[in-house]
């Protein structure tokens, strides 16, 4: 039984796979009675991933970047609106593409035990209730792969543990043939081995011809594993990066992206003052003006996602 | 396991007791303190003006006016422990027997209300949770909001008005037809008497089930293992086949146990309305005329039922749901 993800029709390995310019999101709410408030969660985020690579969205915990697994998978709630450009494999990505291509071709591993259905067993559900030899087959293959019992099948989702629920939420994407894999903040909670272990399940998922895009908030752990960084800044992709370029701050383009490489532990632990603007209280232009030392009057007007040295930035003044 | 379950067996049969003894404790005490006068209720006030103070005072001592209210208390439930309920005052019967016969009219009315009530309800709730915004969940919504803000009386009385006044297709009372034999009276006359008062208790019970059904079902389209599961691709009926269904089986069986006594209740103003010689009416003349023996039994049957209803969803939710019954085993 071949174990593969899709890689026969369409999307040659290094082809783009999802490509993503300008996205927009915003929820309407009602604040105190009738008023309403539109809310601008995503401004402006622009994210590429292609056949066989492995990007990683970073952001920090809270900063709406959830909301791109749903706005590719069209599950945004109710009151939220979505604008922008999104391709799959060449062509627009519209709603009834979605609905065809999700949960086959496209598919997500959500972030936590809760997204499986507590009363079904565990086996039964990876399989959506397929109960051909084939899938059944299948099953057993991925489940040898990830060293995961035959009996857990029979088990509930509330008598896994930790380490198990990760290997069975991606199970639940290898057992279809997708070309384009979504895992949302895959490592909440998990101690650094078990983490570790969880992205190197997904870095496989990309080497058999997925791609794959991880969201995630927790930059070192995401450097390990995959080849390229999108930073998410304020509602805003500010910079795209390869991972190599993380080794040198040199290297790097945007400030914000500069400031997140000196925090790190083993770069000196240096903290950045302010924090990141609340999204009804954005300031005009760049968001992370405010906190930025070379910031200039230019930096209040229009600022264009533009290339620079292999990736992409959204600053004035990075050369 | 097994000790598991016993003790909880045993737990339930504990409280059942008590609610045995407090209930016919407080039903008593409740008669006792009621300003009817059984003399005056049931012989009446010319009848009694008439008589020597000795047939007064054999009346007085039929009707247990005088006396201890403790020791008719303690002498009462003596006798129920040893299995006799008494004679009924009013009927002149066993109370066991006039209770048999009661308790088989209305458990016909009840049981029929209550599966017809389950299953719309759950239907009514699922279809509205399920199509949130749609014009269906507004007509549904409207429909037990409606329902359930009526008295239950009063729909009786209408659907008295419809269907036996002016359509005249259905009987406008009693369980049986008037001027026949009780032995001519066949299953299909018991059945068409029910129609009505059974139709009454499932239209009143179908609105609460329904409404609490909806915001299950609302809360379960919007957890996270329904968005995953729209995310792999699954929608409409196989969504809810799959996921949808067992999740909201679970509060709806434990709902729809605990109405039992809803439904309990409602008969007793059903049975009014139509004159059906059930439970309800039973406890109604009991209550007004003073038979003590019968009304006594009637509460404590009352509360067996209304407490069974609860422990069989408790043992229902404990087969059902996987998280109680595998809980033993937990690693």
């Amino acid at each position: 039984m071949e174990l593969n993800v899709n890689t026969e029709k369409g999307a040659a390995p290094g082809a783009p796979v999802l490509k993503i310019e300008h996205l927009h999101i915003s929820f309407t709410q009602y604040e105190q009675g009738l008023r309403r408030e539109q809310m601008t969660v995503i401004r402006d985020l622009d994210v590429e991933v292609r056949a066989g690579e492995m990007v990683a969205v970073v952001g920090s915990s809270g900063s709406g970047k959830s909301l791109l697994a749903h706005a590719v998978l069209g599950l945004l709630p109710y009151n939220a609106s979505a604008g922008g450009k999104m391709e799959y494999c060449g062509s627009e990505l519209t709603p009834d593409r979605i609905e065809k291509l999700r949960g086959s071709e496209i598919v997500m591993v959500p972030q936590s035990l809760a997204c499986l259905d507590p009363l079904m067993k565990t086996g039964h559900q990876i399989r959506k209730g397929r109960t051909d030899k084939r899938t059944k087959n299948k099953l057993k293959e991925i489940f040898r792969r990830y060293n995961l019992k035959e009996s857990v099948e029979e088990l509930y989702p509330f008598e896994l543990s930790g380490g198990m629920s990760r290997r069975i939420l991606i199970s639940t994407a290898l057992i279809e043939e997708p070309k384009l894999v979504i895992a949302d903040e895959p490592t909440p909670g998990l101690d650094l081995k078990v983490a570790k272990r969880a992205m190197e399940h997904f870095r496989e998922l990309a080497d058999m011809g997925a791609g794959v895009l991880v969201i995630t908030h927790d930059l070192e752990l995401a450097l390990e594993t995959v080849d390229r960084i999108v930073v998410f800044y304020a509602g805003e992709s500010i910079e795209e990066a390869k991972a190599s370029d993380f080794k040198r701050e040199e290297t790097l383009r945007h400030p914000y992206t500069k400031a997140l490489w000196r925090a790190m532990p083993r770069n000196g632990f240096q903290p950045t003052d302010g924090v990141q603007p609340y999204a009804k209280e954005m300031p005009e232009g760049c968001p992370f003006a405010p906190r930025c030392r070379l910031c200039t009057a230019e930096c209040s007007k229009e600022i264009p996602w533009r290339e620079l040295r292999g990736g992409r930035v959204r600053c004035l003044s990075a050369m | 396991m097994a000790r598991q379950w016993s003790i909880r067996i045993g737990k339930k049969i504990i409280y059942m007791l008590l609610l045995v003894a407090a209930a016919s404790i407080l039903t008593f005490v409740l008669m006792k303190a009621s300003p009817v006068d059984p003399l005056q209720a049931n012989v009446g006030q010319a009848a009694l003006g008439s008589m020597s103070q000795e047939q007064i005072g054999k009346l007085r001592e039929y009707w247990g006016v005088d006396g201890s209210p403790i020791n008719q208390y303690v002498s009462w439930a003596a006798d129920f422990i040893r299995g006799d309920m008494g004679t009924s005052l009013l009927y002149r019967r066993p109370v066991s027997e006039v209770l048999g016969v009661k308790l088989m009219n209305s458990l016909v009315l009840m049981v029929i209300a209550w599966i017809l009530s389950g299953i719309l309800g759950l239907v009514l709730g699922v279809v509205s949770g399920m199509n949130r915004g749609r014009w269906i969940e507004r007509i549904v919504k409207g429909y037990c909001l409606l329902i359930s803000s009526t008295p239950t009386f009063w729909l009786a009385l209408l659907l008295l008005l419809v269907f036996g006044v002016w359509l005249k297709i259905l009987p406008i009372g009693l369980s049986v037809p008037i001027g026949v034999e009780a032995s001519g009276v066949t299953i299909w006359d018991r059945v068409y008497h029910a129609i009505l008062p059974a139709m009454t208790l499932s239209i009143t019970g179908v609105s609460n089930i329904a409404l609490h059904t909806r915001e299950k079902m609302i809360e379960i389209m919007d957890s996270d293992y329904i968005m995953f599961a729209r995310a792999r691709g699954l929608r409409g009926i196989r969504l809810f086949r799959q996921h949808g269904f067992r999740n909201v089986l679970l509060p709806a069986i434990t709902l729809h146990f605990a109405a039992i006594s809803e439904i309990f209740g409602g008969s007793v103003l059903v049975e009014q309305v139509f004159s059906y010689p059930g439970l309800g009416q039973a406890a109604v003349t009991a209550g007004l005329g003073s038979d003590l023996p019968l009304l006594m039994a009637i509460a404590v049957i009352s509360a067996l039922i209304v407490f069974s209803g609860n422990m069989l969803a408790d043992i229902l939710y404990g087969i059902v749901d996987p998280r109680i019954r595998r809980g033993g085993v937990r690693r």
